[in-house]
């Protein structure tokens, strides 16, 4: 440990190196700045006055690839300044090893890829323009595919993948009835108290039932519960398709005459769209369940006011115009989601980019969906 | 030979998964600079029995002692200074998909050595022309190298810190036969220039004549023969005569004899 690693002595114009202690991986940071600084130094391999080196490599006691490339570097700095260097006391083993570091790093490494800045900012922006387009492309792709695949299934329902389908219901329904459940609660809940807080000034607390009703039936049931279902289902439909395609599951399924969308796709999109508009009346009933207990323990309003008012303030149309929308929204997030997932490419990075991906996009076009579904509703009068 | 101390010694280990126990009482001991070839049926616990070494997999009963530590009783630090000491290539390879093969091959060294970025370059590259691979393969990402490539890469980040031991699961399996003939080599070679330890778990019989020192065959459980391959041609025990002897193994051996 305390041994030096490298002395050197001058003797008439040519140069001894004394090295000592472990030429191992653990100390090849110290050791480089030894050598390079004997290599650099005033009797260094660039000087005029000395001509030659020798090394003495016997007291050395342990060396390893580390120690030998090091001293292959050293010889060559003299060697490619003309001059004569010669290592001495190198047991065999550490000979056979410097041997074999005597071929490497012959060629110059490869240079860095040298990017313009400009340049490359025009291509990021290209490839996101580009990538942009191609996300929509796939999904009217996937779309076609997905519909076509429904088709079939129709001409021949024995083909249909029942099970696949009661499992995927089962996680993406049944399983997520408890948080769905919660969070809208606590949404209606919210909802009708600021609703009360703020409409208390003017003495039309009451109204604050309008607002949870028309609100949670026509708007926030089925966007909760949206987007909920794009970052729970969506994301692990994106993770699973994913990640079976980087093992290559997805090939060995089309090379047995399967169609992945026809056995892996339709089932799941065709669950999203069933158990969207089932968690939305859920989530609905459980938001307008909350802003009942808090117009009550906050409002002092009694649940008989409370019901009758909803019944005067909503009509079935408000509850239609959500219902309808679930089934959409609930295409869109499998739409989305599988055909990220289809994307995913050979590295784990790239799964979890697609997976990010669909996330994203798929909130995007449920709330896009949503904008264009109220100026449909609103020019039709519902 | 026998008296030096063996670099890794297992006793008595059991490993099971639930109900199952898949090495019960085993006894091992690899010696140092050996080749040891480790072989068994599918499911014997070859795999298994390499994880546990590596602490990936907890054991039930028994002690491991690697380069004279036993794993019970070391701290985080010498934990961590001990496998600085080994280096593993997984069966399918296992390179970080998101980075470069370079940054694969300086990751061990970046992490825990403290050495300047050129040496870590040239580093990384000799140790890729050790494996046989050229400096320009460097840039690539492993998603776009071939399963041979991707061995030689694995091997020379399993080999980044001059290990002592280096344990290989299935190193040539995958391969072609030529391929595998050189991987074989390489291993070989390498194990005689860096005088490291090698623990191979293999399914291929010319790698067990061509590279392994001493072959241990893993059968219900514990080590039913073990030793060199003319030991395991002379063996009794039904697995091993089968395996060495089967149809495959004997032309093999022929003619290897012959040569």
């Amino acid at each position: 440990m305390g041994e030096a690693l490298l002395t050197q002595k001058l003797v008439g114009d040519r140069l001894e190196l004394v090295a000592g202690g472990s030429w191992t991986a653990p100390y090849a940071g110290e050791l480089e700045t030894e050598i390079d600084r004997v290599a650099g130094g005033p009797s260094g391999a660039k000087s005029t006055k000395t001509t030659d080196v020798s090394i003495d490599m016997g007291g050395v006691r342990e060396l390893d690839t580390f120690g030998a490339w090091l001293l292959e570097r050293l010889t060559r700095q003299w060697t490619g300044a003309g001059r004569d260097a010669v290592v001495v006391g190198l047991p065999q083993h550490g000979a056979d090893l410097v041997e074999e570091m005597h071929g490497v790093n012959r060629e110059p490494p490869p240079p860095a890829p040298r990017h313009n800045p400009i340049v490359s900012v025009l291509a990021a922006i290209g490839r996101g323009t580009t990538g942009f387009a191609g996300s929509f492309h796939t999904f009217a792709q996937m779309l076609g595919e997905t519909g076509l695949a429904a088709a079939r299934v129709l001409v021949r329902p024995s083909e249909y993948r029942l099970t696949s389908t009661v499992h995927q219901f089962d996680r993406v329904a049944l399983q997520a009835v408890p948080i769905i459940a919660l969070i809208t609660f606590l949404i209606g809940a919210i909802l009708a108290q600021q609703g009360i807080f703020h409409f208390r000034k003017f003495g039309a607390e009451l109204y604050a039932v309008d607002l949870v009703g028309i609100l949670v039936l026509r708007e926030i049931g089925v966007l909760i519960v949206a987007i909920m279902v794009a970052g729970r289902s969506g994301s692990s439909y994106t993770a699973e398709l994913g990640s079976m395609k980087m093992r290559e599951e997805i090939d060995a399924l089309r090379t047995m005459g399967f169609d992945p969308v026809e056995v892996l796709v339709l089932p799941r999109i065709i669950v999203l769209v069933l158990a969207l508009p089932a968690l939305t009346f859920l989530g609905s009933m459980a938001a307008l369940y909350g802003g009942g207990i808090v117009a009550w323990l906050y409002g002092g309003m009694s649940p008989d006011i409370y019901i009758a008012r909803l019944t005067d303030a909503i009509s079935l149309t408000h509850f239609k115009v959500g219902m309808i929308k679930a089934p959409f929204m609930g295409l869109v997030i499998g739409l989305v989601a599988c055909a990220e997932g289809l994307r995913v490419k050979g590295s784990a990075e790239s799964l979890g980019i697609q997976t990010t991906k669909s996330v994203v996009e798929s909130i995007f076009m449920v709330i896009v969906l949503d904008g264009l579904f109220a100026i449909f509703f609103a020019s039709i009068g519902m | 030979m026998s008296e030096t101390p063996p670099v890794i010694k297992v006793r008595d280990l059991v490993v099971g998964f639930g109900t199952q126990t898949v090495l019960d009482h085993l006894d091992m001991d690899v010696r140092p600079s050996e080749i040891l070839g480790v072989v068994g049926a599918s499911g014997a616990g070859k795999s298994v029995l390499l994880r546990t070494i590596i602490g990936l997999i907890p054991r039930r009963e028994g002690s491991i002692e690697v380069l004279g530590k036993d794993l019970d009783r070391v701290d985080e630090n010498e934990r961590r200074a001990l496998e600085r000491r080994w280096g593993v290539l997984f069966q399918q390879g296992a390179l970080f998909s998101s980075l470069t093969v370079k940054q694969n091959v300086q990751f061990p060294m970046r992490e825990n050595l403290d050495i300047s970025q050129r040496l870590m370059d040239e580093m990384a590259y000799a140790k890729l022309e050790l494996v046989g691979l050229s400096p320009r393969d460097g840039e690539k990402f492993p998603s776009e190298l071939s399963g041979g490539m991707t061995k030689r890469v694995a091997l020379a980040r399993a080999l980044a810190l001059d290990p002592e031991i280096v344990f290989l699961d299935e190193p040539t399996s995958g391969l072609d036969p030529i391929s595998a003939g050189d991987f074989d080599e390489l291993i070989r070679t390498l194990q005689q220039t860096l005088e490291i330890t090698v623990f191979m778990v293999t399914h291929d019989l010319e790698s067990l004549y061509n590279a392994c020192d001493r072959i241990a065959v893993l059968a219900d459980g514990k080590v039913a023969a073990e030793g060199t391959i003319s030991v395991m041609l002379e063996s009794q025990h039904p697995w091993v005569k089968m395996y060495f002897q089967g149809k495959r193994g004997s032309s093999l051996a022929d003619r290897e004899l012959t040569q």
